[in-house]
């Protein structure tokens, strides 16, 4: 599975994206976010206040209750600012 | 309806734009253009500068979608967003909404609808640069802060998602 960061999510955890492979036990975005913070200080910080993270499955928006199961891409993100 | 969704690091020409979505037609009473430019300051605060990061695959299909949404409200014969990423300087254009309706309310309405919508879902994230570095900072170069999200834009895209007899019902 490919995960995807973006803004201050990718410089706390110092890449754009990385190939990973998970536990059966992750089975939503918000295990997915508990288990990311802890591979590591790094993690840890991105993920800190979970609540403020955005999240997107195979470029749709999702809540964090979402499954992830057949996820092919799975991004990370903070509230989006564009406009 | 035609549409176009365009994300690009170039300026764009918001007269070219509009333009080409109304020539030739007669059944078009009504362009709404809107273009979002760099301001010079954030909060009172000198701005050097101001890079948009975004996610390239998803923003357009965001957008696209959204865009879609607003041809199932409102009787819109084309409609035109543009946004720009990269780095702008203040008084550069960011982004680029134009609306044809053959009345104006709906041209209106459609294009705020859209840009409530590309501040708060478009997956675009805005960092500012201010000049010279924090004061004592050992990093040197132009400070960069990324930009909260407001919650006055979450309030302003939410009042889209009230059932539209009901929205008008209350106001």
């Amino acid at each position: 599975m490919k995960l995807r960061y973006f803004a201050w999510v990718r410089e706390r955890i110092g890449k754009p994206e990385e190939e990973i492979e998970l536990p059966a036990a992750v089975a939503t975005v918000a295990d997915l976010m508990s288990w990311l913070a802890g591979r590591g200080e790094q993690y840890a910080h991105a993920f800190e206040n979970p609540k403020v993270i955005r999240a997107a499955i195979d470029r749709a928006h999702v809540r964090p209750d979402a499954a992830i199961v057949g996820a092919r891409e799975i991004a990370f993100f903070p509230p989006m600012t564009g406009g | 309806m035609s549409a176009t969704v365009r994300l690009q690091r170039d300026p764009f020409d918001a007269a070219t734009e509009a333009a080409k979505l109304s020539r030739g037609r007669t059944d078009i009473g009504a362009v709404v253009t809107f273009t979002g430019i760099c301001r010079g300051d954030e909060s009172g605060r000198p701005l050097e500068a101001m890079t948009l990061e975004h996610y390239p695959d998803m923003a357009e299909a965001e957008i696209a979608r959204h865009v879609e949404a607003a041809g199932r409200r409102w009787p819109l014969l084309g409609v035109t967003v543009i946004h720009r990423f990269g780095r702008l300087t203040p008084g550069e254009d960011i982004v680029l909404v134009i609306t044809a309706a053959a009345h104006r309310q709906d041209a209106f309405a459609a294009a705020e609808f859209l840009m409530d919508y590309l501040k708060t879902r478009a997956p675009f994230w805005k960092q500012v640069e201010y000049a010279g570095g924090k004061t004592g900072s050992q990093q040197p170069g132009n400070e960069k802060i990324w930009v909260d999200a407001k919650q006055s834009d979450d309030a302003l895209a939410d009042r889209w998602s009230k059932p539209p007899g009901r929205r008008e019902a209350a106001e």
